[in-house]
């Protein structure tokens, strides 16, 4: 373990290096995630003739913006690049190396994070501004969950990608599996809608599945709008997620190494 | 056994893998049926393999193409968990992947990389060195024999995908050997380069082995890469072992005969020449005889006698043959 702590410096630095040379790529993915952005305008209008689900103007655009970095924050690739790697056999060479590849995926998605803050950040000051700071925590101690939520929204994203990613090593390819994961995340996450729009049948089942505790959660807590028994208990549900999804991910892996048969390679 | 030592042993016993395959006939309606039944079939890609390698040793790793060189070569590096059997590198058993297993092997798979694409090779080297945890004065100082043996001087800081494949071979080889491994697996590490530079590279390998005493193990379908580097030769064929032993006396078992290449002053009749041997090859002044290898001497000396020679030269024949020759066979020599 200590091992590891000493080499996460330099590969976060490698990482930042592949980001930037990458940065092209980088900055095209992000136009991919801005959907929220698109569907601000859309909201804006609906609740322009009054609030729709006590959401006004100013809360939807604090809502989508909120979701437009939580999403930056929270993104990661791991999947496809374990299935790349899988297909074209350098999986192998990644192995031969002295230390878990779960640490090279996490710092890969990590090591892009100050890339995607330089445009998330500026966006969280035009939240504060543009909704003269109504729609924001409102003590240190909500703002302490509210990054613990972050960090829990990324661990279920991480192992969620690690889980499908691993899926790989026994069929191949599972892209296909990640873009289900994906489907289930744009709809039942509040990426599009916010969850309390939901239907109570529906938005009562969103807390029995990973995808709120990747997006909603986090931004209606940002957003100010749970009180801090509502932020503690979604917190538990997040990290039992983190616990759930980080074992599962890890079993599929080591069964998956045993199956590994490098037919590139 | 950790980084910085000298090689390991190997030792390889009864090793068996075996895959399964899905396979379906061609068409439309094999296709459908496969989306409701697979059918799979069991490949044996190595077949009750055994071996022992000492420390220190250089060996050549043959076979035809699918053979099941890489699977073995795999296994012995920890890639794939054997159906079967067992092999020890080192005291370690490869499969469980323990950090100092992996700190004292290196595989170079002539076909894939470890280098980052987009970044020069300098930033995967620095790479290496954090996860292996070299030392910051002993990094320098390998590098620095590395790129100068290897003349990578001006090439290292050039984007990975800027370079031409012997360039990027050469950077995967100093890539490979920063934490100074004792036991080296290259499977065709002459891949892409040029005559000049494959003799580079192969000098460069025997220094290490003979500097740190690293076991070597190769696979190369480059027979001058074999004769060049490996004193002992294994030799698969459909997953099993075939030969084990000096190239020497496997061509002595294959084909215990001498090549004689002669250039005469003038051109010579076939008929004249098959009284001292079997022709390989008549070109007009120029040919070449295999001779029994117990009457070289005398054969040579009547046809030295006999016709104006310019020029000659004794020769073992060319390995590539002799191999060919046991794969026919199919069976030990």
């Amino acid at each position: 373990m200590m091992r590891t702590l000493r080499v996460l410096p330099t590969m976060w630095r490698i990482g930042l290096y592949e980001s930037i040379a990458y940065r092209a790529e980088l900055f095209i993915w992000m136009l991919t995630t801005t959907m929220p952005l698109v569907m601000l305008p859309l909201w804006q209008a609906v609740a322009e003739t009054g609030p729709v689900g006590g959401y006004d103007v100013d809360r939807f655009t604090a809502y989508f913006l909120y979701a437009f970095i939580v999403r930056q924050l929270t993104s990661v690739w791991a999947s496809w690049t374990i299935n790349m790697e899988v297909k074209q056999g350098t999986l192998s060479m990644r192995l031969m190396r002295p230390i878990h590849p779960f640490w090279a995926y996490a710092i890969e998605s990590l090591s892009a994070l100050p890339l995607r803050l330089s445009i998330a950040a500026p966006l969280g000051v035009f939240v504060l501004y543009w909704t003269g700071a109504r729609y924001v925590v409102d003590s240190w101690a909500m703002a302490g969950v509210g990054l613990l939520a972050i960090v829990g929204a990324w661990l279920i994203s991480f192992s969620a990608n690690l889980a499908l990613g691993a899926l790989s090593l026994f069929t191949q390819s599972s892209i296909k599996l990640m873009d289900v994961w994906l489907a289930g995340y744009f709809v039942m996450s509040g990426y599009l809608v916010p969850l309390s729009l939901f239907p109570a049948i529906i938005r009562n089942a969103t807390y029995w599945m990973p995808f709120r505790y990747l997006l909603g959660f986090p931004v209606e807590l940002w957003s100010g709008s749970l009180t801090m028994h509502e932020a503690l208990t979604q917190l538990a549900a997040q990290w039992i997620w983190v616990l759930l999804l980080g074992a599962t991910a890890a079993l599929i892996w080591n069964r998956g190494l045993t199956r590994f048969s490098a037919v590139s390679g | 056994m950790s980084a910085n030592q000298r090689g390991a042993s190997i030792t390889v016993s009864k090793l068996r893998k075996e895959y399964r395959v899905a396979e379906r006939a061609s068409g439309l309606g094999a296709a459908m049926r496969a989306l409701f039944r697979r059918t799979y079939k069991s490949v044996v890609a190595v077949d009750a393999l055994s071996f022992h390698i000492e420390a220190g040793e250089r060996i050549g790793f043959l076979g035809p193409n699918g053979a099941g060189k890489t699977t073995t070569l795999k296994m012995l590096a920890g890639l794939l968990h054997p159906t079967s059997g067992s092999v020890d590198v080192g005291g370690f058993i490869p499969s469980q992947r323990k950090a100092a297993f992996l700190d004292s092997v290196t595989l170079v798979l002539g076909q894939k990389q470890q280098l980052i694409w987009d970044l020069p090779p300098a930033d995967t080297f620095e790479l290496n060195r954090a996860i292996y945890q070299v030392e910051k004065a002993d990094f320098e100082r390998r590098v620095g024999e590395l790129v100068e043996l290897l003349a990578l001087a001006t090439i290292i800081r050039k984007p990975t995908r800027e370079l031409s494949l012997g360039e990027r071979m050469k950077c995967e080889l100093v890539a490979a050997l920063i934490h100074q491994p004792g036991v080296l697996f290259l499977d065709e590490p002459t891949i892409g380069l040029d005559v000049a530079m494959q003799v580079v590279v192969r000098d460069f390998v025997r220094q290490y082995n003979e500097r740190y005493g690293a076991t070597l193990l190769l696979t190369s379908h480059d027979m001058d890469d074999v004769m060049a580097l490996c004193p002992r030769i294994l030799v698969i064929d459909k997953g099993a072992l075939i030969y084990d032993g000096t190239v020497e006396e496997l061509v002595r078992q294959i084909r215990p005969e001498k090549r004689f290449a002669v250039r005469f002053t003038q051109p010579v009749l076939a008929e004249d020449l098959s009284a001292f041997g079997r022709i390989v090859k008549l070109e007009g002044a120029e040919a070449i005889l295999a001779l029994p290898q117990d009457d070289v001497p005398q054969r040579a000396q009547g046809l030295l006698s006999r016709f104006p020679v310019i020029d000659f030269e004794v020769t073992r024949p060319p390995l590539e043959e002799v191999l060919s020759e046991l794969f026919l066979r199919g069976k030990k020599p």
